[in-house]
């Protein structure tokens, strides 16, 4: 047979033609080419249209009003806000609070969430039915109607500041909030950092150490004393060198509140009761699926090995589950953090509160303020699931599969 | 809350980009039938909804002088209900024809929202409610109190250059509606709630017990609260704002409800010219002649309107004080009806 010598193909242009017209051809591409044509000309007559027509109402357009003065004040501010800043950081103040409100509540979500499914998969009896019964209860009831409940029946049930709730004189709880004794850096605070640092950092070096140990000979190394007289005896050192760490500034009643200390409010109290608590029962039914999703074989295969019941979810059967767990939890933080914008009901001051809110019916300026609001949400979104990704596939990765 | 501003922003985007705006919203209602009316989510006295579903107030009392006076019926109008913060967008989208849900109007407001005030329908300022257990007397004790206050007003911004003004420290509260606003002040959650005046008087009949609760003397600010309309479309502007000058304008004709028939057949010239048995100044603004007549049969004039909503003969017993005509010691006025 009698092999004729062939051009090698040109792979550039089949692979042009995949890529853009798929197996239709060069008149599929051209179809394409005029739908995209169609789609871009479409938004830009729905901007343009708009801009004339917001011209014609002078309506103010445009993003000049956030170099502007708010004027209002916040009752949360992770970073230095007065009245007098401008509506830019009162985006900035509105997304600090939206986040952390998202943080917090993700991770206790997590915890309460591992905690209930494995109390319902208990062969405890009663621990599996109230763990049952809590999934039950709370992922059927309306987020804001619990977000409510927390805020209007709980946390506002609480007494006065004046007839607040007082542990030793220095921590007091109100319908004001929680307000406790605030840590004011001295000169002794950064030795003192410095010192449980080293603590910390040679502790997990000596640990370290004793699992080698025990993998390659066997020997059993006790590392907990010496931790312990590590993490504190170090900066116990510093503090008699250097003088003390820190001194605490006491809130004390004065008017109205309490003046000096920090202070929990109670709207983010409540909103962070109710979405860890609400996320955490679907975060439980997740679990629970992901650990039964491991074959049984798995974990009988453990036990016959003699390891514990605790250890055997540990090391077998939960790395295995969280492939199957990681998608739908990545589901849920992302709907704890949007669920957030529900703080609105009771006064937190999230972004959606004081950017969607305040400052766009002090502004008018409702287009950009929501599209503003839509975009950062759909980053932090995105984001959150970026790292969850990347997590899974470290996971995947350290598995071998 | 945070679904209905959404959708009336896609709305107003949507709105924007369709159809350029309409100019002729005297002919729109025509049309259409009925007046879209934006009005609050209740605040007894300038617009609340009775048991029977009836909306009544000073506020809606504008909004059915401006439908008697075109269809000769107060009740063809629709009340959207609105909160602070999605009014304004209510109005540039187009949503309703007039916004009358007391709103203070300022330059800021009036130039930047691409709407126009017509008028005060209510000259009001900002004050404080307390507990009466509070012992508090005046404003200037309020020194590191927890106030609460509704989002999206100037009510906020007042606030603020106050306790500013004043070197008094504070916390603030925003809520999204009134009614949250007043649960949490009565929950104990604040020291304080401030608003309009008007307001307080209103809110304080809705909590537990009215009487331990105490309006502070201190007025911080000017309030005049009056009905907005959409920029561009000068005839609209005319015939809301006539509305409301018809209504103080009868009050000083000394025309009521009770002897409207009787002033119809009036021989006084400046009376003739009102109930257009002489000249045609309602076809002027593009309704009838008998428009003022129409209005007043409706709703009565200003002053019974101010009587029977807020003033002695309601809940609120508001004396008339600012909001009386010039010539009794206050302030409204209406120009020359010619």
């Amino acid at each position: 047979m009698a092999i004729e010598p062939r051009k090698p193909p040109s792979q550039l242009l089949p692979r042009l033609q995949r890529a853009l017209g798929g197996r239709a051809g060069w008149s599929g591409f051209v179809l394409q080419l005029l739908f995209v044509a169609a789609l871009a000309w479409i938004s830009y007559e729905i901007v343009a249209n708009a801009r004339a027509n917001l011209q014609a109402q002078r309506i103010t357009a445009g993003f000049g009003f956030l170099a502007n003065n708010a004027g209002f004040d916040v009752s949360q501010s992770l970073i230095p806000y007065s009245g007098s800043d401008s509506y830019t950081r009162v985006f900035v103040v509105g997304l600090l609070n939206t986040l952390l409100v998202s943080v917090i509540g993700i991770f206790f979500a997590t915890v309460i969430g591992f905690l209930v499914a494995l109390g319902r998969l208990s062969p405890n009896w009663l621990l599996s039915r109230i763990a049952g019964g809590y999934v039950e209860l709370i992922r059927n009831l309306p987020l804001l109607f619990q977000i409510l409940f927390w805020y209007l029946a709980v946390l506002a049930a609480l007494p006065n500041p004046r007839q607040s709730i007082s542990i030793f004189d220095s921590i007091f709880l109100s319908n004001r909030g929680l307000v406790v004794p605030k840590p004011v850096g001295q000169a002794g605070f950064e030795p003192f950092v410095v010192a449980l640092l080293v603590a910390i950092v040679a502790t997990i070096a000596l640990w370290r150490y004793a699992r080698r140990q025990l993998f390659q000979s066997g020997k059993v190394i006790k590392v907990w004393p010496y931790a312990l007289g590590m993490i504190i005896g170090l900066p116990l050192i510093s503090m008699l060198i250097f003088g003390i760490p820190v001194t605490w500034e006491v809130p004390v009643l004065r008017g109205f509140n309490f003046a000096g200390g920090s202070r929990l409010i109670p709207e983010f109290v409540a909103l962070t009761l109710a979405l860890s608590t609400y996320t955490a029962a679907f975060i439980a039914e997740i679990v629970r699926a992901g650990i039964l999703s491991v074959h049984k074989g798995q974990m009988e295969a453990g036990s016959s090995l003699g390891l514990q019941r605790g250890s055997v979810l540990r090391l077998i059967v939960i790395p295995q589950a969280l492939r199957v767990i990681l998608p739908p939890l990545t589901n849920q933080y992302l709907n704890l953090t949007k669920n957030s914008s529900l703080a609105v009901a009771i006064g937190y001051p999230d972004l959606v509160s004081v950017f969607a809110g305040t400052t766009l019916s002090q502004t008018g300026q409702a287009i950009e303020i929501i599209g503003i609001t839509m975009g950062v949400y759909l980053l932090i979104s995105l984001v959150t699931s970026a790292i969850m990704s990347f997590y899974g596939w470290r996971i995947s990765r350290s598995m071998g599969g | 809350m945070k679904r209905v501003s959404l959708v009336v922003t896609l709305a107003l985007a949507a709105g924007l980009s369709a159809q350029a705006a309409s100019a002729q919203t005297l002919k729109t209602v025509k049309d259409r039938g009925m007046l879209s009316c934006g009005v609050s989510q209740g605040l007894p006295g300038f617009s609340s909804p009775d048991d029977k579903g009836n909306w009544t107030g000073l506020d809606v009392d504008i909004c059915r002088a401006i439908a008697a006076a075109i269809f000769n019926d107060a009740t063809k109008i629709k009340f959207v209900p609105l909160s602070a913060k999605d009014r304004f967008t209510a109005l540039q989208s187009g949503e309703i024809d007039v916004l009358s849900r007391n709103t203070t109007w300022t330059l800021s407001r009036d130039t930047s929202l691409g709407a126009n005030f017509t008028g005060v329908t209510y000259y009001d300022g900002q004050g404080f409610l307390v507990k009466k257990s509070l012992k508090v007397n005046s404003a200037l004790e309020l020194n590191s109190a927890s106030v609460c206050v509704q989002t999206g007003t100037t009510t906020e911004q007042n606030l603020a250059d106050y306790f500013k003004g004043n070197n008094m420290k504070y916390e603030v509260i925003a809520f999204a509606t009134a009614d949250e606003t007043v649960k949490a002040y009565e929950s104990g959650r604040c020291d304080v709630f401030t608003s309009d005046v008007s307001q307080l008087y209103a809110e304080r009949l809705k909590v537990a017990n009215p009487a331990d609760h105490v309006v502070l003397p201190e007025v911080i600010s000017k309030e005049p609260l009056g009905p907005m309309v959409r920029h561009g479309d000068d005839q609209w502007f005319d015939v809301v704002k006539w509305t409301l000058y018809a209504m103080v304008g009868a009050e000083e004709l000394g025309m009521t409800q009770k002897n409207i028939d009787e002033m119809a057949k009036s021989d006084k010239p400046e009376v003739k010219r009102a109930v257009g048995t002489d000249g045609n100044l309602g076809e002027q603004l593009g309704l009838t002649k008998d428009w003022m007549v129409r209005i007043v049969k409706a709703t009565g004039n200003y002053g019974e309107s101010f009587e029977r909503n807020v003033g002695a003969g309601s809940k609120l017993g508001i004396a008339r004080g600012l909001n009386n005509l010039w010539s009794k010691g206050g302030i409204q006025y209406a120009p020359p009806i010619r």
